[in-house]
C-alpha cells in the first residue's frame, strides 16, 4: 500500500488512460451523488411532515361544533349547535382524574386591532391558562392568561410574535394598551409558536372577558384537552380514543343530535394523527432507503461492469507483464489498487459535491413538504466504503483469473 | 545453457488431443545463436513457449542454466522468466500507453530496481538499439522496426541468460528485418545465447545453427555458416 513504486505505476496508468478513469469515476461519483441527494430529500420530507405536526400539543383533543346534518327526534337538520360552559364542565367533571390540560375557547376572526398608528386584523381567542400548552406556545416576554384574569374579567391580552412585530415594530409592548374593536386591552405577554406566522397572528384574552365583551353569554366555540400521560404509546392512544368517543356521545346526547350525525360534533384526536404521521414518516424513510439501496446496487453493478471491461481490455498487457516477469499477485494488486484508488476518490468527490449542494441549497428549501434536507454523514461515508469494497470485490475475480491465465494465452488475445 | 530431454506436449481441445511435440532432445550451450525452423504446425512455437516458461511440458525435462524447470507455480515461473529470459515477439507486444523508455524499464520494475537506476539502465539499452532520441515516444509513434528494437532493448534490460525470439521479423519488411537481425547478431557477438523461431530461410541462415522441426520431432540439426545481416542489406 505504501510502496511508492506501485503508486507511481498506478498514477502513470491513470494518467495514460484518462477516459477509462474518468468514466469509472463518473459512474461512482454520480451514484454516490444521487444516493446522498435522495436520502437528503427523504430526510427533508420527513422533517417537513414532522414540522406540520409541531403546531399543537401532540396529544391534544379538540372539540368543535357545526350545524346538524341528520334529522333527529323531530328536529330538522341544519340546526346550529353551540357549546357552552356547562358542556365544558360536564366533560371536566366526568373525567377530572384523566384530564391533564383543559380549556374552553371563545374566538372571533378578523378583529381590527390598533396600537397608536399601527393596526392589523387578527383572530382573538378567549381562553384559559392551560391553553398555552395546548397550543405549544412559548412566551417571549411577560406571562400568559391566569386564573385571576378569568375570575375578575381582566382586559389583559397575550399577543403573538407576529402581532407584536406588526403593531410594536420591536418596541417595548408589556404594559401598553392595544385597542381591539374599540376596547382597550393591556398587553401582558408575547408568545412564539413553532407553527410559525399563521399561529402567531393571534391574540389571547381571558375566556370570561371574551364572553362578556362579545356579548356571548356562556357560549364556547371549541374545547381543548390533553389527557394524563401514559408510558406506552398504545395505552395513550387507546385512552384518548375512548375519551374522544365518550365525549362525542355525551355531547350528542346533551344537544339532541343523532348519534350518526358526523357534522354536528367534531372531535379531533391529534394522537391518532400522530400515529398516521409516524406511519407516513416510516413509509417515507423505507421508500427512500429502498430506492437508495437499489441505487447502490446499480452502482455496484456499474463498477463491476467497468472492472470486467478494464480487466478484459488489459488482458494482453497482463500477458506482456507476466512474460517479462510480473508475479500474479503484483498484477492483481496493481488492478485492485488502481480501481480502489479511483472509486474511493470518485466516491468522495461525489459525496463532497452532494454535500456542498445540500449546504448551499438545503436551507432555502422550506416548502410544506420538504424542509432542511440533510443527510447523516456516517451513512454517506458507509455508502462510499460499500461501493469501493464492492468495486474491489467485483474487480478481484476477473483480475485473479487474468493473472492466472497462461501468459501465452493472454498474449494471443488480440 | 539449455538442455531438453524427451520433451512431449499435447493440446487438448474438447475430445480431440493434438500431440504437438513428440520427444524433443536438444541442447544449446552458452553463446550460441540457434534458429528453430519448421512449417506452421510443426511445433516450433510450442517449443519456444516451453523454453520461455510460458507453457509447461507434459513429459520430459528442461534444464535452464543448471536449474531444472519443473512443476512451477506462477510465482516461481515469473521469477525465472524475469531472471533468465528475454522475449522478443512477432507482434512486438509493447504496452501501448507507456513510452519506449518505460517499456524498456518494465522488467527492471519487476526486479525491484529503483526508479532512477531503472531509467538510467533503460536509457543505456535504448542507446544500444539506436533509439535514444525516441525514448519519450509512445509505441504507436514508432515504425515497426523501431518497435521491434524497443522490444529487443526491453528483452535485454533484465540482462537475461537467454534471448528468445518468436518470428522477430515476421511483421517487418526485408530491409527492416535485416536491420533487426543485424542488431540481434551484434548482441550474440557480445556472448548472449539467442534462440530464434522463424520460417524464413534467409533469417535462419543469419544464425549459427539451424534446428528443423517437422510434426513434433527434430528432423535436422546442423551448424551453418553465419551470414552477416549487414552484408545482405546492401544487396
Amino acid at each position: 500500500m505504501f510502496n511508492i513504486e506501485r503508486w507511481q505505476e498506478i498514477f502513470e496508468a491513470i494518467r495514460k488512460n484518462k477516459l477509462r478513469t474518468f468514466l469509472t469515476g463518473l459512474s461512482v461519483a454520480s451514484g454516490i451523488f444521487i444516493l446522498v441527494i435522495l436520502l437528503a430529500i427523504g430526510q427533508g420530507m420527513s422533517n417537513g411532515v414532522a414540522k406540520e405536526f409541531e403546531n399543537d400539543a401532540t396529544n391534544r383533543i379538540s372539540v368543535w361544533t357545526n350545524v346538524t346534518s341528520v334529522e333527529y327526534k323531530g328536529l330538522n337538520p341544519g340546526r346550529i349547535i353551540e357549546m357552552d360552559n356547562r358542556d365544558y364542565e360536564m366533560a371536566v367533571n366526568k373525567n377530572s382524574e384523566k384530564i391533564e390540560l383543559k380549556s374552553g375557547v371563545y374566538s372571533r376572526w378578523g378583529q381590527l386591532t390598533n396600537y397608536k398608528k399601527e393596526s392589523g386584523s387578527y383572530r382573538v381567542e378567549g381562553v384559559r391558562g392551560d391553553y398555552q400548552f395546548l397550543e405549544n406556545e412559548t412566551l417571549v416576554v411577560g406571562r400568559y392568561i391566569n386564573e385571576n384574569d378569568l375570575n375578575s374579567f381582566e382586559k389583559n391580552a397575550v399577543i403573538g410574535n407576529q402581532v407584536y412585530l406588526d403593531l410594536f415594530k420591536g418596541k417595548e409592548a408589556l404594559g401598553e394598551y392595544i385597542d381591539i374593536t374599540g376596547i382597550k386591552f393591556k398587553v401582558v405577554g408575547v408568545y412564539t409558536d413553532p407553527g410559525g406566522e399563521r399561529e402567531e397572528t393571534r391574540i389571547f384574552i381571558p375566556l370570561t372577558t371574551a364572553q362578556r365583551v362579545y356579548n356571548a353569554g356562556d357560549k364556547l366555540r371549541s374545547l381543548a384537552f390533553t389527557l394524563e400521560k401514559h408510558d406506552k404509546y398504545e395505552d395513550a392512544l387507546a385512552a384518548s380514543e375512548a375519551f374522544s368517543a365518550e365525549l362525542e356521545a355525551d355531547l350528542k346526547a346533551k344537544h339532541t343530535i343523532a348519534p350518526n350525525d358526523e357534522r354536528a360534533v367534531n372531535v379531533n384526536n391529534t394522537l391518532e394523527n400522530a400515529k398516521r404521521f409516524y406511519d407516513l414518516n416510516n413509509m417515507i424513510r423505507w421508500f427512500f432507503w429502498g430506492v437508495g439501496i437499489c441505487t447502490i446496487i446499480a452502482g455496484i453493478v456499474g463498477v463491476s461492469n467497468i472492472m470486467l471491461i478494464i480487466v478484459k481490455e488489459r488482458t494482453k498487457e497482463i500477458g506482456i507483464r507476466k512474460a517479462i516477469g510480473a508475479q500474479p499477485w503484483s498484477i492483481i494488486g496493481m488492478i485492485l489498487h488502481e480501481s480502489i484508488f479511483v472509486t474511493a476518490i470518485a466516491g468522495f468527490v461525489g459525496l463532497i459535491f452532494s454535500l456542498i449542494l445540500l449546504q448551499l441549497v438545503g436551507p432555502f428549501i422550506e416548502t410544506d413538504y420538504i424542509r432542511n434536507p440533510s443527510v447523516d454523514f456516517s451513512v454517506a461515508i458507509t455508502t462510499v466504503i460499500i461501493l469501493v469494497v464492492a468495486g474491489a470485490v467485483a474487480g478481484f475475480f476477473p483480475a485473479y483469473r487474468a493473472a492466472n491465465i497462461k501468459p501465452i494465452e493472454a498474449l494471443r488475445d488480440e | 545453457m539449455i538442455e531438453i530431454k524427451n520433451l512431449h506436449k499435447s493440446y487438448h481441445m474438447g475430445k480431440n488431443s493434438l500431440h504437438v511435440l513428440k520427444g524433443i532432445n536438444f541442447t544449446v550451450s552458452e553463446g550460441e545463436m540457434v534458429s528453430i525452423m519448421g512449417s506452421s504446425g510443426s511445433g516450433k512455437s510450442t517449443l519456444l513457449n516451453i523454453l520461455g516458461i510460458l507453457d509447461e511440458a507434459d513429459e520430459g525435462t528442461y534444464t535452464l542454466d543448471g536449474t531444472l524447470i519443473k512443476n512451477l507455480n506462477e510465482r516461481i515461473a515469473a521469477r525465472y522468466r524475469n531472471k533468465f529470459l528475454g522475449f522478443i515477439f512477432q507482434s512486438f507486444n509493447l504496452i501501448n500507453y507507456k513510452s519506449a523508455l518505460e517499456n524498456v524499464a518494465m522488467p527492471l520494475y519487476y526486479q525491484g530496481v529503483k526508479r532512477n537506476i531503472r531509467v538510467e539502465k533503460a536509457m543505456h539499452y535504448l542507446e544500444k538499439v539506436g533509439l535514444a532520441d525516441w525514448a519519450t515516444h509512445l509505441p504507436n509513434e514508432l515504425s515497426g522496426g523501431q518497435k521491434q528494437r524497443v522490444a529487443i532493448a526491453r528483452a535485454l534490460a533484465s540482462d537475461p541468460k537467454v534471448l528468445l525470439a518468436d518470428e522477430p521479423t515476421g511483421a517487418l519488411d526485408t530491409k527492416t528485418s535485416y536491420e533487426v537481425m543485424e542488431l540481434i547478431q551484434g548482441i550474440n557477438d557480445e556472448g548472449k545465447t539467442i534462440l530464434i523461431v522463424t520460417h524464413e530461410d534467409d533469417i535462419a541462415h543469419m544464425t549459427k545453427r539451424i534446428v528443423n522441426l517437422k510434426d513434433g520431432i527434430i528432423i535436422d540439426d546442423s551448424v551453418v555458416t553465419q551470414v552477416r545481416a549487414k552484408s545482405e542489406a546492401y544487396v
